[in-house]
Parts: C-alpha cells; sequence; structure tokens
C-alpha cells in the first residue's frame, strides 16, 4: 500500500496546491468584478463570455467561484490554525499534568463532542446574528478543538514515560520545557494528519453553514453560491453544478493527502518498518 | 454480572448524566449570550412597549440569570422543553414529536443503506488487496466522503426527479417509502463510504490473525472461514462506529431536510432559527445532543456486551 500512498500525497498534494494558486492569484487575473448588479447578464448559462454562467447578480459565476476559493481556503485553514493550537495545548497539559487539570479539560471534551457535526456551530452562528468570516471560524473552532485534545493528551501519555523524560528530568529541567521542547515535538504526527482531515471538515462545514443561510452575507462561499443554485434549480442548474464540484475536488484533494499521510505516518507503519 | 462490569456501567451511566446536565448548561448560557435584547430581536425595534414588556416577563428576562436557569433546568425536567409565549397551550416537545418520526425514518433508511453498501464492498476490497478492485474502492469511498450532500442531493434530484421523473418532485410534501430513497442516498452516501473502509481495514486486520490461519489449517472451507470466522469478528468495531455516526447523520439531516423539503427536526430547526424562535432553537438543539449522547452510552454498553475485555481495559488504562 506504500505506492498508493504515495499516488494519494501527489494526487492530493497537487489538487491542494492547485485550489491554492487558483484561491491567491485566481480573482486577480479574473476580468469580471465579483459584485454589483447587471440586470442583461442575469441567470445565463455557460457561453464563450462567461464559461460557468452568471449568477441572479449577473456577476460572472467563475470569477465567484474563484473568489469563493479564498474563502474556503482562509476560514479552513483559519480554523484548524484556531483549533489545533487550543486543541494541542489542553490536550499536552491535560496528559502530562494530569489529575484535577486532566479531568475538568476531559469533561469539557466530553461536553463539545456531545454536539454532533456543526450543531454547536449552528447554534453560535444564530446567536451572533450577523455572522462575519472571523464568527464562522470561531463557531468551527469551539467545535473542532476537542479532536486535536483528546488525540494529543493520548500521545503526551505515551510519551510521558519514555526514558527520555526521564533523563531531561534528571538533567533538572523544568516541567513545562521538558513538555513543549522535547514531548510535543514527539505528538505532532497525528496532529498533522487530524489538521488535513480537520481542514476538509471545516472546508465543508463553512459550506454548509452558508448553505443553510447561516454564513456572512454578500460573500461569494461557495456553499451560499450552491444554495443560489438550489433556488434557481429548474431554471439554471450550472449554478448548482460548479459550486460544488469546487467543493468536492477541494475536499477530495484534502482527504487524499491526509489518508496519503496516514499511512505514511501512522505508528502502526512506522514501527513494522523498524 | 460481575463487579466490574457493574461498576463500568454505572460509570458510563454516570458519565452521560453528567453530560446531559452540562451541554444543557452550555445551550442555556450559549442561547442568553446572544448580544441586544432578545425582545427586540423578536418583535423588531418598532413594536409596543406593552408588548415587549408582556415577551420580557413570558421569556423570565426580569430574572435573575439564575432563576431563569432554574425555569430552564425545569422545562426539561418535567419533559416539555418550555411553551411558546404566543401560545402557552402547545410545548416545544409536541412540536419536536410531531416531526421527530420522519428524521428518524430519514436517519434509520440512510443508515440501512450505508450499511448495505459498505460491508460488501469493504469485504471484497479487503480480501483483493492491493488489486485494482481495491483501489477503486478507496478512491470511491473517498469520493463518497468528499462530495458535499448538499450538492448531491440536488444532482439526484436532477437526474432522478426532474429529468427521468422516477421520483417526486422535491417540497412536494410527499412522504412515505418512494419520497423517502433519494434523501436516504444523499444522508447515506458519506456514512457508507465511511464504513466501506473501516470494514475494510478491520477485516484485514482479522484475516491476520492466528485463528483464521487455524481455521484454515483445519480445511474449513473459504468461505466458510471468511463469512463465519472473519466477518463476524471484523464487524464488531464497525458496529460500534455505526453507533457514533448517529450524530453525523442527525446533523446531516439538518441539510438534506432542507434540500429535499421534507418535514423534520431540521427543518423545525431551521425554520426556528430564521423566525428567532429561542425556545424552539433551543429545543431541538437539545433534543439532537441529547439523542446523540444516548446512542453513544448504548452503543458503549452493547459493546461492552459483545467484547467483556472492554470493561477491564478502560479501567486498566
Amino acid at each position: 500500500m506504500k505506492r498508493a500512498a504515495n499516488l494519494f500525497i501527489v494526487v492530493g498534494g497537487v489538487l491542494v496546491a492547485a485550489w491554492m494558486g487558483i484561491a491567491l492569484l485566481g480573482p486577480v487575473v479574473s476580468p469580471f468584478p465579483a459584485t454589483g448588479l447587471d440586470i442583461l447578464e442575469q441567470l445565463q448559462g455557460p457561453s464563450s463570455r462567461h464559461w460557468f454562467g452568471t449568477d441572479e447578480n449577473g456577476a460572472d459565476l467563475l470569477t465567484l467561484i474563484l473568489h469563493g476559493a479564498r474563502i474556503a481556503l482562509v476560514v479552513g485553514g483559519s480554523t484548524v490554525l484556531l483549533s489545533g493550537a487550543v486543541g494541542v495545548l489542553v490536550g499536552a497539559l491535560s496528559g502530562y499534568f494530569g489529575g484535577v487539570v486532566d479531568a475538568v479539560f476531559m469533561r469539557l471534551t466530553d461536553v463539545v463532542m456531545a454536539f454532533p457535526g456543526i450543531l454547536l456551530a449552528i447554534l453560535i452562528i444564530f446567536v451572533t446574528q450577523n455572522p462575519s468570516l472571523f464568527s464562522v471560524v470561531l463557531a468551527l473552532s469551539v467545535t473542532g478543538w476537542a479532536g486535536y485534545a483528546r488525540i494529543v493528551r493520548g500521545q503526551v501519555l505515551s510519551e510521558r514515560e519514555r526514558p527520555y523524560v526521564e533523563a531531561a528530568r534528571s538533567l533538572g529541567q523544568r516541567e513545562i520545557w521538558i513538555l513543549f521542547v522535547h514531548v510535543l515535538p514527539n505528538c505532532m504526527a497525528p496532529v498533522l494528519i487530524q489538521a488535513t482531515f480537520g481542514l476538509a471538515g471545516a472546508i465543508l462545514a463553512e459550506a454548509a453553514l452558508s448553505f443553510l443561510g447561516l454564513g456572512p452575507q454578500n460573500t461569494p462561499s461557495w456553499g451560499a453560491l450552491l444554495d443560489q443554485g438550489v433556488t434557481y434549480f429548474l431554471l439554471t442548474p450550472h449554478l448548482a453544478i460548479f459550486p460544488g464540484i469546487a467543493i468536492a475536488l477541494t475536499v477530495l484533494g484534502v482527504n487524499l493527502l491526509g489518508d496519503g499521510l496516514r499511512d505514511r505516518l501512522d505508528p502502526r507503519h512506522l514501527a513494522v518498518r523498524e | 454480572m460481575t463487579s466490574d462490569r457493574f461498576s463500568y456501567i454505572l460509570h458510563r451511566l454516570l458519565g452521560a448524566l453528567f453530560v446531559i446536565f452540562s451541554v444543557s448548561t452550555l445551550v442555556f448560557l450559549v442561547v442568553r449570550w446572544v448580544p441586544g435584547d432578545p425582545v427586540d430581536s423578536i418583535l423588531g425595534e418598532n413594536a409596543a412597549e406593552l408588548n415587549k414588556q408582556v415577551l420580557a416577563e413570558c421569556l423570565h428576562l426580569n430574572d435573575s440569570l439564575l432563576r431563569q436557569y432554574l425555569y430552564f433546568l425545569g422545562d426539561i425536567a418535567n419533559g416539555t422543553l418550555g411553551t411558546f409565549c404566543d401560545n402557552p397551550d402547545v410545548t416545544v416537545r409536541d412540536r419536536i414529536v410531531e416531526v421527530l418520526p420522519y428524521t428518524v425514518e430519514l436517519a434509520l433508511a440512510s443508515m440501512l443503506l450505508a450499511l448495505l453498501i459498505a460491508i460488501p464492498l469493504g469485504v471484497l476490497a479487503a480480501l483483493r488487496q492491493g488489486s485494482w478492485l481495491d483501489l477503486t474502492a478507496l478512491t470511491v469511498a473517498l469520493l463518497g466522503v468528499s462530495i458535499p450532500n448538499f450538492w448531491l442531493g440536488p444532482m439526484l434530484l436532477l437526474a432522478f426527479s426532474i429529468t427521468l421523473r422516477m421520483f417526486p418532485d422535491p417540497g412536494a410534501g410527499v412522504t412515505g417509502l418512494h419520497a423517502l430513497v433519494l434523501p436516504a442516498i444523499t444522508l447515506g452516501t458519506a456514512l457508507a463510504a465511511k464504513l466501506a473502509r473501516m470494514t475494510r481495514s478491520s477485516m484485514l486486520e482479522v484475516l491476520s490473525a492466528d485463528y483464521i490461519r487455524t481455521a484454515r489449517a483445519k480445511g474449513l472451507p473459504e468461505r466458510q472461514v471468511i463469512w463465519k470466522h472473519a466477518l463476524r469478528n471484523a464487524l464488531v468495531p464497525v458496529v460500534t462506529v455505526v453507533g457514533l455516526q448517529v450524530g453525523a447523520l442527525l446533523s446531516g439531516a439538518i441539510i438534506v431536510e432542507k434540500v429535499f423539503g421534507r418535514p423534520g427536526l431540521g427543518t423545525l430547526l431551521l425554520d426556528a432559527i430564521s423566525q428567532r424562535n429561542y425556545m424552539l432553537v433551543q429545543g431541538c438543539v437539545l433534543v439532537i445532543a441529547f439523542t446523540y449522547v444516548l446512542v453513544n452510552l448504548l452503543t458503549d454498553l452493547a459493546y461492552m456486551a459483545v467484547d467483556p475485555r472492554i470493561s477491564l481495559e478502560r479501567k486498566r488504562g
């Protein structure tokens, strides 16, 4: 399966890199504006002028999808960074120090994980009323950190018993130093895998929130474009088809990358090679 | 029952109770955290002062936070989940019970469909590990988890409902088995993909176990080794994952119900959100979270019944 893992990493990596390039350059090179109203061009099908057709405001759908790539990757990336940072910190402290710290943090993760999928995010967006991209990141991170915390705690629990920790302690190093400088770097492989799947999950969740009408208003999020597409489904199905392909291709790329990384970095695979 | 098992069950029950209590508290705090005046947000800022006062009184907004919390817990304890200010005869529970069967029916159909697809696919992929069939199954499964259900649903509608006219139009208000097929495929695809991968890896692990070698060595036919000895053991973790995925099905149902214009808990929640009906939003979220916690608890206990080692392992861990 090593060959398959390499293939997944290459194909996934190329897809993700392509989308990053699109997110970075796409909106700059597109000749059409992403905002404004053009009543003569509303809900047009694909043509040589508008390759993916136009939306209800007459905006070029391809341009909107290019802008949407930026939103998807920025929201997804920020969510992974924020939830990953909080989760790693909580999991590390919990696993290393144990006792009351562990009990409190782990009960907290139990509570957050009792909300399935995007339910807690939906509730948080509901109370923020006029959500911005930042509130979407915040809502998704409030739900997302618990997964990282569980993984890191498990890793730290097994790492802290290793001889090198004992050695560092006998050299008189401070516990917090041992945790962050020696133990934590050895726990990062599963975090990287979780972060990759977390990115796919965050991109899907942002699109789902926008699709449900709970995302920021007037931003060309892929989910919002799809929502619009479903509204005009009978009239212009292209409006629903293209944003969905964009979401699926991005998430597929990230998932392929995550799968490949997991096969390469999974401790059980490493143990076999050792 | 050994004391080990009894204490494990007790431990899990108390844990679930604690989580249910904490989830309720968190929902209470999040909903009260709404910036601005909830009365303004429901009635609009220009509403008559008298109406505003009546609503504030009804929502207990003039009471202290602690008192509001006690009212809230009381509504959960008596099972009504609260009443509506504009219609005190109807409880939140009534509204939820009315639509809950539609969501349960959708979730069960999706789960059944996912199992029917995932188990044969996972087993076949494991038996031909490394082959093109395996790689194709893995790729299809990856596609399954990558395609958002809010896209798959409209595409299925476009193909089978609008073009081929095989299924009823979305939002036609039709329920029943015929109208359930496309929503169940939409909701079940991601689960099928996850379960197929899980079945494959679980089956691979079991196939390399010593007792399978023994079964083969004593001359049992291959079919019996695979379907009777290997699959039975390989399915234990898969069934556990099915239990854990109930949450994903419930939150996925919110989207699928919107796509297909179906009644259900998700549609009720989205309507409540757009009407800014705090009691109903709160009630729907609580019911979904409670269901998830309870299903997890039952899965855990069922798992323990199947595999007695689990209670001892957790104790040692």
